[in-house]
């Protein structure tokens, strides 16, 4: 379904990744681990549109998006829930999920999506004139993997969901992120939590000065020792 | 423990909390608001103006200020999306009058200005606008949109140019001298609405002028484009990945700024009827400041600020001048409008409305 080849970022003159190769398979959940600053976020922001890469391709079901600016990127079926979450803070839960469902796409569905969402948190629901920035920590996440689902995508980035909040949040978030998955939407995670990335996985691919440095299943990363050092500090 | 702790944090943080500047700052607003009360009660008690020459200055201050509060909406919306000021938005202002001036002119000749005096000002109110609008988008397209993402002192300075380039372009299209605007018959003289005599064309700038702002406001809170103006003026980048198309959405911004320009041009026209290239100056610092005085970036505050901006101007050189016996106190009544930004600003720095600025996004 998302088939990165060679990728080659820079900001500026300083590179950031070098020739990073990743593939997200259809329903799948793969996850980039990798420690502070390894270009993990480098490599979500360049798939969206966000960054160019130098060099290297992304393909997106047989359609090349390497050149596609952020704002079309959901019409191409990728919604992204940004790190930090990124909810505008002064508006209410409901105009959130309805700028999620901002492109004509995921326009005709908004009816069906809301429903969808307020059955996966329906905290979201009973909340849906609050301010989004009155909301806790988790229910601001929540709000934030909610507003990704409105547009309908076939695939989720998810740059550190799990990022500043309480560990029992935490459990819910992966919880909610099979809950996707099992909806049939593909996720690429990206985690400093390695453990619990790896936990809802299939496959993971770990990230290290900007290079892909390993790749397999879950499992097989979980127990290499590179990721155990590196990352896992085990 | 944890609240023994917190308790005794407490004072020592108040206490260091008093500082010599905000002991000053206190000093200065209490003495500022003594000064203010005891001029209205010197000029309120020596009787000067009757109560209906009273209620006369507050109907102009409204008239003005919701002239101000329509220019000013283009001020604290473009500031919104981008976070500088457009210091060519009182030319797009003046260019608004302007075309409503030639078009009113062309009007008064026919039958229809007699006639149909609703149809005629529909006509020059639809002209002002169009030209400002198209002036706002033209200036957002060549002067600001190369420049996104340059330091924001660079946009701020480019619209000081793109001001002068206008106001001299107009001047040589038009020449420097200053022109009249038509009287219209049925807006001369006064009327009455609820037992209160006014000007009836202060009545038809504070109408359209509520018109404007209330149709504004329902748009930008109701519709999808107002709804992706709020979240591009709260977070572009992540409005960006909501599929909103931030580029479109900034013309649009300025296009409806543009567009309440120049009906603030049209309505001017109405009430001070002289005009010449460098009309849109006051008018464009005194939006500005109503902009800043309502809380910048704020659409309701902005309209706040305009009219009480108008406010203070008409009434506050009688009611606190006045008072002190200032010759020639209705001269001060730009003085007067500054001393009230100030003012406020002492007592609330974002302005009325302004809470957002406090957690300006970076």
């Amino acid at each position: 379904m998302l088939q990165v080849t060679d990728l080659d970022v820079f900001y500026g003159d300083a590179q950031a990744l070098w020739g990073a190769s990743v593939t997200v398979g259809s329903g799948e959940v793969v996850s980039i681990v990798g420690s502070n600053g390894a270009g993990k976020s480098t490599l979500v922001n360049a798939i969206m549109g966000i960054l160019r890469p130098r060099r290297g391709r992304i393909v997106l079901d047989d359609q090349d998006v390497t050149e596609t600016p952020g704002h079309r990127m959901c019409r191409a079926g990728v919604a992204i829930v940004p790190e930090g979450r990124r909810l505008f803070p002064s508006m209410s839960v409901e105009d959130n999920l309805d700028l999620g469902a901002f492109n004509r796409v995921a326009r005709a569905h908004y009816e069906e999506s809301l429903q969808w969402v307020h059955t996966l948190f329906p905290r979201l629901a009973d909340r849906r004139s609050q301010l989004a920035g009155s909301l806790s920590g988790g229910e601001q996440q929540m709000l934030a993997i909610g507003r990704g689902l409105m547009a309908r995508p076939r695939l989720l980035l998810m740059d550190e969901p799990s990022l500043g909040l309480a560990p029992v949040v935490v459990d819910e978030v992966f919880d909610v992120i099979e809950t996707v998955r099992d909806e049939g939407v593909s996720v690429l995670l990206v985690e400093q939590n390695a453990q619990m990335a790896l936990d809802v996985s299939s496959r993971a691919y770990l990230l290290a000065e900007g290079r892909v440095v390993m790749d397999g299943t879950a499992e097989e990363l979980a127990k290499s020792r590179e990721v155990r050092d590196s990352v896992l500090g085990l | 423990m944890t609240e023994a702790a917190t308790v005794d944090a407490r004072p020592v943080r108040r206490a260091a909390r008093i500082t010599p500047v905000s002991i000053f700052l206190w000093a200065l607003r209490i003495a500022a608001l003594a000064i203010i009360l005891y001029g209205s009660y010197l000029s309120i008690s020596s009787g000067r103006l009757s109560a209906a020459q009273w209620r006369d200055l507050f109907v102009f201050g409204i008239s003005t200020g919701s002239v101000y509060a329509l220019i000013a909406l283009g001020y604290t919306m473009v500031y919104g999306v981008l976070r500088f000021i457009n210091f060519a938005h009182g030319e797009v202002f003046m260019v608004g009058a302007m075309m409503a001036f030639y078009v009113a002119n062309a009007l008064a000749t026919t039958t229809l200005w007699t006639s149909s005096p609703v149809v005629s000002l529909l006509i020059v109110l639809v002209a002002a606008m169009a030209t400002s609008t198209s002036v706002a988008v033209i200036v957002e397209r060549i002067a600001y949109r190369p420049l996104r993402g340059a330091p924001r002192l660079i946009p701020l300075i480019t619209s000081i140019g793109a001001s002068f380039t206008i106001q001299y372009l107009v001047r040589g299209l038009v020449g420097p001298s200053t022109k009249a605007f038509p009287r219209m018959e049925q807006l001369r003289g006064t009327t009455e609405i609820l037992g209160v005599v006014i000007l009836k064309s202060q009545v038809v700038v504070i109408v359209a002028a509520l018109v404007m702002m209330a149709g504004l406001y329902l748009f930008v809170e109701r519709t999808r484009t107002g709804k992706s103006m709020r979240a591009v003026s709260e977070d572009p980048e992540t409005a960006a990945l909501m599929g909103i198309d931030v580029d479109r959405t900034i013309v649009k911004v300025f296009a409806i700024g543009g567009a309440m320009a120049g009906v603030a041009g049209a309505l001017w026209g109405l009430v001070f009827p002289s005009l010449n290239f460098f009309s849109g100056f006051l008018p464009g610092i005194k939006a500005f400041t109503s902009a800043v005085l309502g809380g910048i970036g704020n659409i309701v505050g902005a309209m706040l600020g305009g009219v009480s901006l108008g406010i203070f101007e008409s009434v506050g050189p009688s009611l606190v001048l006045a008072g002190y016996e200032i010759p020639a106190f209705s001269q001060l009544k730009d003085v007067v409008a500054y001393a009230a930004l100030v003012l406020v600003l002492i007592f609330r720095p974002t302005g009325i409305l302004g809470e957002r600025l406090a957690q300006e996004r970076t």
